[in-house]
């Protein structure tokens, strides 16, 4: 179990939790299948210790990250957390992790950094998923804006109900943005990068046209193949209710003014 | 036609019985809740699947026949059926349970999402089938007209397979196996091998024989049918073994 200091975060939804059960047997990590239940059948393989995260681009002090660093860290809090898919689903979460603020804060940026990357581990050996022919390209990338980046509602997570993070969740370390399609939340990091240019995105790279690099959640922006205005609420069972999406997944009011004069319509 | 003991004397209620096991396993699945956290999705797929894996062996029993001389055109009907159950299965389960009988999103979503569009299509296509799959339709209708309005289940089934293959974030490959096999059971029809020469010729020689041509024959050739079939008929106008 992790060392947390169970405190109530004011970042924390009121919204009840879904069981350990849902959040761990419900998951999109394709590098171990692209089937909801693949990745708790297939990621057992994954080796997550040693882990370490190198953190590189435009900094002066490019450097590497050990897990356990993070793991002991006396910043790591508990943040109950909605999720909204870009599948048009929802879970609420309770992850345990550090602000990706603290984390990158102690890398002596160059001016011009204007974003950051970051990449999953590639090992095709344990992860099953990165063998198909079909499917991705490897490794997953992904980016954020740096303001993005260094908002308070954006941690990354290295556990989950007080517990070290299973590895069907993105072991050992992942990224949580609250206010964006789940995609955006990477896992199992293995490098980061801050960069001058808007980073390539892997679902991005998949489809142009139905995944963009802001990916805000948006119910006045469907993706092309289906509507986002609701959202299926994961755990409610088989009579279980749907509920309106809300813009930025709820997090309108932390996040909105980070795209002030943006027409989010364009850049979905 | 060679046609094994087994399978003419395994009794067509069979086929309905085995088809319905996926759905008893559902319907299981559903009452003690372990399809997992997102049950309706489970549901949704699993139906869409079966009744996609029906369609497809529906359309192996004529190619079964041509090609390999395996006779099971006495379950045909069966298996249609059991397919158009989970259609229909599926379709409730997302107009009910998933979309939850909000109309104006269902609408929104046959009207702006093409795989919704082409699945949607593909039901329609089936439910005459469906209510066609019976005697007296095939009486109603003539055998030439049945025949006809059934070949529609080529277009509904590529469809079906194409409505799996548009709705995955990725290039999967089940999806592309379906519709891969869609195609080539559509397609194997174009290479059916001709039936044999010899029974024409052989027809026609019988057709000359004056005791032959005695037996039925006003009747038939008024009929103007084929000289294969002619030739059927008279084998059994003279009781012969065929």
């Amino acid at each position: 179990a992790l060392n947390v200091s169970v405190k109530n975060s004011p970042y924390s939804t009121k919204d009840p939790a879904n069981p350990f059960e849902d959040i761990t047997t419900h998951n999109n990590f394709y590098e171990f299948g692209t089937g909801k239940g693949d990745p708790a059948a297939n990621a057992g393989t994954l080796t997550t210790d040693p882990w370490s995260i190198k953190v590189g681009g435009l900094v002066n002090n490019p450097g590497t990250i050990d897990i356990n660093d993070i793991l002991n860290s006396p910043e790591l809090e508990e943040r109950i957390y909605r999720l909204r898919c870009v599948e048009a689903w929802s879970m609420v979460i309770p992850w345990v992790g550090i602000p990706l603020a603290s984390v990158l804060s102690k890398y002596d940026q160059q001016g011009d950094a204007k974003y950051v990357s970051f990449e999953t581990l590639v090992r095709p050996e344990e992860m099953i998923g990165q063998k198909s022919a079909f499917g991705l390209d490897w490794p997953y990338v992904e980016g954020l804006r740096l303001d993005e980046a260094m908002h308070p509602l954006t941690i990354l997570a290295v556990g989950v109900y007080g517990k070290q993070m299973p590895n069907q969740n993105g072991a050992p370390i992942r990224l949580v943005v609250p206010w964006k399609y789940g995609f955006k939340s990477i896992k199992s990091i293995v490098g980061i990068k801050f960069t001058a240019e808007q980073p390539a995105t892997t679902w991005n790279l998949q489809g142009p046209s139905e995944y963009g690099f802001y990916s805000n959640v948006n119910p006045g922006v469907d993706h092309p193949r289906w509507s986002q205005k609701t959202e299926k609420i994961i755990g409610s069972g088989i009579f279980g209710s749907r509920r309106q999406t809300e813009q930025f997944n709820g997090y309108k009011e932390q996040v909105a003014s980070l795209y002030e004069g943006m027409d989010l319509v364009k850049n979905f | 036609m060679a046609q094994s003991k087994l399978w003419t004397k395994t009794p067509t209620w069979i086929v309905y019985l085995i088809g319905f096991l996926p759905a008893a396993y559902l319907i299981y699945g559903v009452v003690t809740n372990t399809l997992g956290p997102d049950p309706i999705k489970v549901l949704e797929n699993n139906l869409g699947e079966r009744a996609l894996q029906f369609l497809l062996i529906g359309l192996a029993i004529s190619p079964l026949m041509r090609f390999a001389k395996i006779n099971l055109v006495k379950y045909r009907r069966a298996i249609g059926l059991t397919a158009f159950f989970y259609v229909s299965m599926h379709l409730l389960v997302y107009t009910v349970l998933d979309r939850q009988l909000d109309l104006s999103a269902i609408i929104d979503d046959i009207w702006k999402r093409p795989y919704i569009t082409i699945g949607m299509t593909a039901f329609l296509l089936l439910t005459p089938l469906a209510l066609t799959s019976n005697n007296y339709s095939i009486r109603k209708l003539g055998a030439a007209a049945w025949n006809k309005l059934h070949k529609v289940v080529y277009v509904a089934v590529v469809l079906g397979a194409l409505h799996y293959m548009l709705l995955t974030k990725t290039w999967q490959v089940e999806p592309i196996v379906y519709f891969v096999l869609a195609i080539l059971l559509v397609g194997s029809r174009k290479f059916y091998p001709k039936r044999k020469k010899p029974i024409k010729a052989e027809a026609k020689q019988l057709y000359k024989q004056p005791e032959i041509q005695n037996a039925a024959a006003p009747n038939l050739k008024q009929r103007r049918i084929s000289l294969g079939r002619y030739f059927i008929l008279r084998q059994a106008a003279l009781k012969r073994p065929c």
